[in-house]
């Protein structure tokens, strides 16, 4: 593993019943890059990423994964640090999982919980230090408007920037966003994918996101990783990406679908 | 013009092995029926209307309720709601934890089967033996019947909250553990608001059936209405009996009103 990589997956494999979802996938992140993830459903995109946080276990065996230089998890065991691991990465789901009862500011001073005391996270009296990023962060992914206003009355795209904002209070080193705007609109879709842009390009931050459209994932990412069969079947740059390795991809009809401009 | 080169499938027919379930468990349902038909004399159904002289005499005392100790009445009334109220609170405060520890999603099996089966057990004890058990232990009083309340119905909650807490949404709670957050804090922060509404409904709703069970444990000495209730019945003094009977009526039937009215809001 190299000085600047951040994340190292080495031989990771997940099969859920009979079914391959990975196969010995191994994958470097180097800080700051901003990666794609794509692939048809079922190819492992969210698996690969829920495995990177470990919200699920890898299998047994030689495979392991790594982030900043120490274990997340390895022979299908979660590291017993993972805590203080999660609280570098930040995690964007396709369905935003905010806390839909609660105000927006609440949800995005849970990425707090990492650091402040105990007792003052599980009562909710927030640390003042807390409030003032809380705040921050709805400004930068402006929603700071709706802060007084519960999760489940904002919008796709709000909720999403307001998930972004948890992550950006949790000071998150890596995010990985699993389909981040396969729930929204074109035009919130568009902010978000800015918004995550504008993260990795002025504060240095490392993204990692799958994505269904492929031409936002040669639009935004320099690099991008296709996966196929829980296999990875590309990995290079956004440019190298072409018709004839995407048809490889996602099979014959991808050149009917994709009617927004195949490249070149 | 695709249609018509369509062949229609034929529609689903019923299996045997189907239909022989249905046949099996509605007949047994109408065996047990006939086995019971004596044992619980359902052959005593027509005295209902051949004693009718017998219900007129004791119908015209109800119908003159004697309403001359209304303040003591009254009063009791209120100590049975109280009851229920403690009873009722006492039973939330055992059963939020005790409803997280039986919750399939958020609870390790050899935690969550063992307290399932307990749970089962605490519900098994009517309320009723659970007051006299008290009663030996506290003596007679509005104590006891508090007591008999709270271990019920925390059985009761308990298993409901559980259940509730099994059919949250997963996402809100990854949400909340990929900030590196402690497994507490999950369960306040991802499980607890999304079953709040539901919690306060059900805890509502034991309440409003508490200020009835409340009553019934009065007659065993638990204190409250039921005791007056009771010595009515035994002095044959069925205007009394009546005129406690109206005051128990309206007293539940205003919980349930407002309760209901609290959670049709919530939900």
């Amino acid at each position: 593993m190299s000085d600047a990589a951040v994340l190292s997956i080495r031989n990771v494999s997940k099969t859920f019943g009979t079914r391959r979802a990975l196969d010995k996938v191994s994958l470097d992140v180097s800080k700051g890059e901003m990666i794609a993830l794509i692939g048809p459903s079922g190819s492992g995109k969210s698996t690969l990423l829920r495995s990177i946080s470990a919200l699920q276990t890898i299998d047994g065996g030689e495979g392991r994964i790594d982030a900043f230089g120490g274990p997340v998890q390895e022979n299908g065991r979660i590291a017993s640090n993972v805590r203080a691991i999660r609280t570098r990465i930040g995690m964007i789901f396709q369905q935003f999982n905010l806390v839909g009862r609660l105000n927006l500011f609440t949800n995005v001073a849970l990425g707090s919980l990492g650091r402040i005391n105990f007792w003052s996270g599980l009562f909710g009296r927030w640390p003042a230090e807390t409030q003032s990023a809380v705040m921050a962060a709805l400004t930068r992914v402006g929603v700071a408007e709706y802060a007084a206003q519960r999760a489940n009355t904002l919008s796709g795209g709000q909720q999403q920037r307001a998930a972004i904002a948890r992550a950006l209070v949790q000071r998150a080193k890596i995010i990985l966003a699993d389909e981040p705007v396969a729930s929204l609109d074109p035009v919130s879709a568009r902010r978000v994918m800015e918004t995550l842009q504008g993260l990795n390009k002025a504060d240095g931050l490392t993204v990692v996101v799958t994505l269904h459209q492929v031409d936002y994932a040669l639009r935004y990412c320099q690099r991008v990783v296709a996966l196929k069969g829980g296999k990875i079947a590309y990995d290079g740059p956004a440019t190298g990406l072409k018709t004839d390795k995407l048809i490889d991809i996602y099979g014959p009809e991808f050149e009917d679908v994709f009617w927004e401009g195949a490249p070149q | 013009m695709t249609v018509e080169s369509v062949p229609v499938l034929k529609p689903p027919v019923r299996t045997w092995r189907e239909r022989s379930f249905d046949i099996l468990l509605w007949g047994g349902i109408i065996v047990l029926l006939v086995v019971a038909f004596g044992p619980a004399e359902i052959s005593r159904l027509p005295r209902l209307f051949s004693n009718s002289e017998n219900m007129r005499q004791f119908g015209g005392e109800f119908l003159r309720p004697d309403f001359t100790h209304w303040r003591t009445y009254v009063g009791q009334m209120w100590l049975t709601i109280q009851i229920a109220l403690w009873g009722t609170g006492l039973a939330i405060i055992m059963a939020i934890p005790l409803g997280l520890l039986a919750a399939r999603n958020i609870t390790p099996a050899f935690i969550q089967l063992p307290m399932r089966r307990l749970l089962d057990l605490v519900r098994s004890v009517p309320d009723l033996v659970l007051g006299t058990i008290f009663i030996v232990a506290v003596g007679l009083g509005p104590f006891a019947g508090v007591m008999a309340l709270a271990i019920n119905t925390a059985g009761v909650l308990a298993k409901l909250f559980s259940e509730a807490v099994e059919s949250i949404d997963r996402g809100p709670v990854e949400g909340v553990r990929a900030t590196g957050a402690a497994k507490l804090h999950e369960i306040v922060w991802g499980v607890i608001p999304q079953v709040a509404p539901l919690w306060t409904s059900y805890a509502l709703y034991r309440f409003e059936s508490n200020s009835r069970s409340a009553t019934v444990l009065g007659l065993i000495g638990a204190g409250g209405i039921g005791y007056l209730l009771f010595e009515a019945l035994n002095t044959f003094s069925y205007s009394q009996v009546s005129a406690i009977a109206i005051i128990i009526v309206v007293a539940v039937s205003a919980i349930d009103m407002l309760s209901q009215a609290i959670r049709s809001r919530l939900l």
